[in-house]
């Protein structure tokens, strides 16, 4: 497999839904969520609820992804910034640690300028946040390797699954 | 790539519909969406034509209930069929976690069907991706037209390592959850090895 698979422990998931609630209060955004390149939600923060945030993380990592392909197509590596103005919300995306997606959604009562300036704070302290899940998980794996331990899934049945499709 | 979220207890996989132009792919997703409880579904988004061909992808997520406790989310994806659409098939199948291919019964499309498996094989192996072992399930689309080719003689053509294949008339729906279960239920089980 290309990368390895995402996995997400309680104790960063909150430092990371801290970290976006701060990033929206300095931006004065009304949304920021993160995604991962794969279009799976990681946090959403804000006044979410008129908004298909689903839809959003699939729709914001296939822009990424076309994008990407439109960079290396000219010889770039990647378009780290993407902005899209409209009439009143403007929608600002970033790439952070090269695997995960920043969304911040803001109107008139933010600016470009300022949401720019925040979110490069808040980059270098989401990326700290991915360096430890990745040794918490590169640890993880070797006491599991020392104590032959199973996974959650590891038990999973046939009668699991049927049960999924039952209704 | 799954991503399993600890904290919110919940499993999240990406199930590609991968198939020639035209053999049923979003036909597939919007049967299910049709029949899937509105609390189970989130939107059906479409990129589509205005001719409704698929331009970049069709987006479906399901929630599927629970796993040794954890909430199973599927996200479903279709890739544009037609074959000068390569560069937006390949960015979907990043992070793949199973793959459905889709294939047209009728005689007049058995090449663009081997054509497209060739293709998939090829833009899976680009994202370091091997089809002998990534969850893979055959689809035979359009079984009630006249002109469908028996399902012998498909098999025999593109079967890649006796996955599960299923016969299909995804219009009218038969065939279509068989489908998506086999496939969830391989993807699953692919959890174990992990």
């Amino acid at each position: 497999m290309t990368s390895p698979d995402l996995v997400l422990y309680d104790e960063e998931f909150q430092k990371i839904r801290e970290a976006l609630q701060r990033l929206r209060q300095d931006a004065n955004a009304n949304v920021v969520f993160l995604v991962d390149k794969n279009g799976q939600q990681i946090a959403a923060i804000g006044d979410l609820q008129t908004l298909d945030t689903t839809s959003l993380a699939s729709l914001t990592a296939g822009n990424v992804a076309a994008t990407d392909g439109l960079a290396r197509l000219i010889g770039e590596k990647e378009f780290s910034i993407l902005f899209h103005e409209g009439e009143k919300d403007n929608i600002h995306i970033s790439i952070v640690a090269q695997r995960v997606i920043l969304v911040v959604i803001f109107d008139e009562r933010s600016s470009l300028g300022l949401v720019r300036l925040r979110v490069r704070r808040a980059t270098a302290e989401i990326e700290k946040i991915f360096e430890d899940i990745a040794s918490k998980v590169e640890k993880e794996k070797q006491t599991i390797r020392a104590a032959d331990y199973e996974s959650p899934f590891a038990e999973i049945t046939d009668e699991d699954i049927d049960r999924l499709f039952s209704e | 790539m799954t991503f399993i979220n600890y904290a919110a207890r919940e499993i999240n996989c990406k199930i590609v519909y991968y198939g020639p132009g035209l053999c049923g792919k979003t036909t597939n997703l919007q049967y299910i969406y049709d029949r899937t409880n509105p609390s189970a579904k989130g939107k059906l988004i479409s990129l589509a034509t205005e001719t409704d061909r698929t331009l970049f992808f069709d987006f479906l997520p399901l929630d599927l209930g629970t796993v040794k406790g954890f909430k199973t989310r599927f996200h479903l994806y279709t890739v544009p069929g037609q074959v000068f659409y390569d560069a937006s098939r390949k960015l979907i199948l990043k992070g793949v976690d199973g793959v459905v291919f889709v294939a047209d019964s009728q005689e007049a499309r058995m090449e663009a069907n081997a054509e497209s498996i060739r293709n998939l094989d090829k833009n899976l192996k680009e994202q370091g991706y091997e089809i002998s072992t990534i969850p893979y399930v055959l689809q035979f689309n359009k079984r009630d037209l006249p002109t469908a080719v028996p399902t012998d003689a498909m098999y025999r053509q593109l079967n890649i390592k006796g996955e599960p294949t299923f016969e299909a008339t995804a219009t009218t729906g038969m065939g279509v959850f068989d489908t998506l279960k086999a496939v969830a239920r391989l993807v699953l089980m692919d959890l174990k090895k992990k």
